[in-house]
């Protein structure tokens, strides 16, 4: 009757698959959004989650207001350019791998607000996967846009994001954070070199995948 | 009085007409008080809309609103904020403290107009604590620079801002190009 006869009858016990898949099926299943909640928008990115447009249903449900539990940034309203260093900040203490929505027409490209405080478009900050038109976007189309990035999850490669063996990304700390402690002669070597010559570190140094996505 | 013009009256008074009329008398009994304390304080006394506005200059702004804080009551600076008359207009900037009495509940209005060459007033800082804010965020839209002020730097703006975003010649996109690191 359930998934225990059925599987177990038309599926032998041991399964080869692409590492590729079963990690992205993972990570495609339980995306943990960040709230990152600007303008009206909000208001229907908070409805897509309620109970009439049940996001749980895709499994991204969980929204966190810590980056650092967070796997998509949902930037949904309108960037102001005093706000854009602090949406730039939260982006990269996300850690990988992590994905960005832009959520209507402000966040894609300023909308309306074509003046002096709005930075015109959110991709002049953060790199997007999927941009959600709309003034502003039903609960649906957000819902359509998490589905479209599940798609998108499940196309990507492992490898992509294998970014963690380059020096420089292990010389960029973020303020206000530990710097990572693994012991290895590499990370012993900036240490000192920090301590003796006091060498200002880069805030950022943009992933391998962001490189590749902005060439 | 004529009957028809005593229920006129009545209307009037109960639909609060009379009574704002009665308000402005009282706030010219404090302009008529600042003007016998120093005559150089009221410049031009503007009535509308039931407000009263008092046109001051810069070198005497301080001292009429410590006059009206100390000894009419105006404990309160409810608003302070720039406007840019246009760039064609003479007196270009100005500048307008609205100050507010808990005890009696007037309202009257101070007005300062600088040419702008030399859009400087001083502080009212010393007298009220919030004009500190109110300071800075006209400085940051409209460019007006207060004399005294303790920590005069933008306060709506990024700080890495081109000019004053209020100005009326100031361009609606900006200055380019800007960046945004």
């Amino acid at each position: 009757m359930g998934l225990e006869n059925t599987v177990f009858e038309s599926l032998p016990d041991v399964l080869t698959v692409k590492l590729d898949s079963v990690i992205n099926w993972a990570r495609k299943s339980s995306l943990w959004p960040a709230t990152f909640g600007l303008a009206c928008c909000a208001i229907e990115m908070m409805n897509t989650v309620s109970a009439r447009n049940d996001l749980s249903r895709f499994g991204a449900e969980t929204f966190r207001a810590s980056p650092r539990q967070a796997d998509v940034m949902i930037v949904s309203g309108r960037v102001s350019r005093k706000m854009a260093p602090v949406l730039r900040r939260i982006y990269d203490q996300m850690p990988e791998p992590k994905w960005v929505i832009s959520m209507g027409a402000c966040a894609t490209s300023g909308g309306v607000f074509d003046n002096y405080a709005i930075v015109q478009g959110v991709d002049k900050v953060v790199p997007v996967d999927i941009y959600v038109p709309g003034c502003p976007p039903r609960p649906e189309m957000l819902v359509h846009a998490i589905t479209m990035l599940q798609e998108k999850i499940m196309k990507e490669s492992v490898k992509d994001r294998r970014d963690t063996y380059e020096p420089e990304s292990r010389e960029s700390i973020v303020p206000g954070t530990l710097p990572v402690t693994e012991g290895t002669a590499l990370e012993r070597e900036t240490e000192i070199e920090v301590a003796e010559n006091q060498v200002s570190r880069p805030y950022t140094i943009p992933s391998k995948h962001e490189r590749r996505r902005s060439s | 009085m004529h009957k028809g013009c005593s229920n006129i009256f009545h209307a009037l008074t109960s639909c609060g007409l009379l009574q704002r009329i009665d308000m402005t008398e009282k706030l010219h009994e404090f302009v008529e008080k600042l003007r016998s304390e120093n005559t150089a304080w009221v410049t031009k006394v503007i009535e509308g809309h039931g407000e009263v506005t008092v046109i001051t200059s810069r070198e005497s702004i301080v001292d009429a609103c410590r006059s009206l804080k100390d000894k009419h009551g105006f404990d309160m600076l409810a608003d302070l904020c720039g406007c840019d008359r246009g760039p064609e207009e003479d007196p270009r900037f100005e500048v307008n403290y609205h100050v507010f009495s808990t005890k009696h509940h007037n309202r009257l209005r101070l007005k300062v107009v600088l040419g702008e060459d030399d859009p400087h007033v001083p502080t009212v800082t010393q007298i009220w604590k919030t004009a500190e804010w109110h300071e800075r965020e006209t400085y940051d839209l409209v460019g007006v620079i207060f004399d005294g002020h303790p920590d005069l730097r933008r306060i709506l703006l990024p700080s890495d801002f081109d000019g004053h975003a209020l100005r009326k010649d100031y361009p609606l996109r900006g200055y380019e190009p800007y960046s945004l690191n």
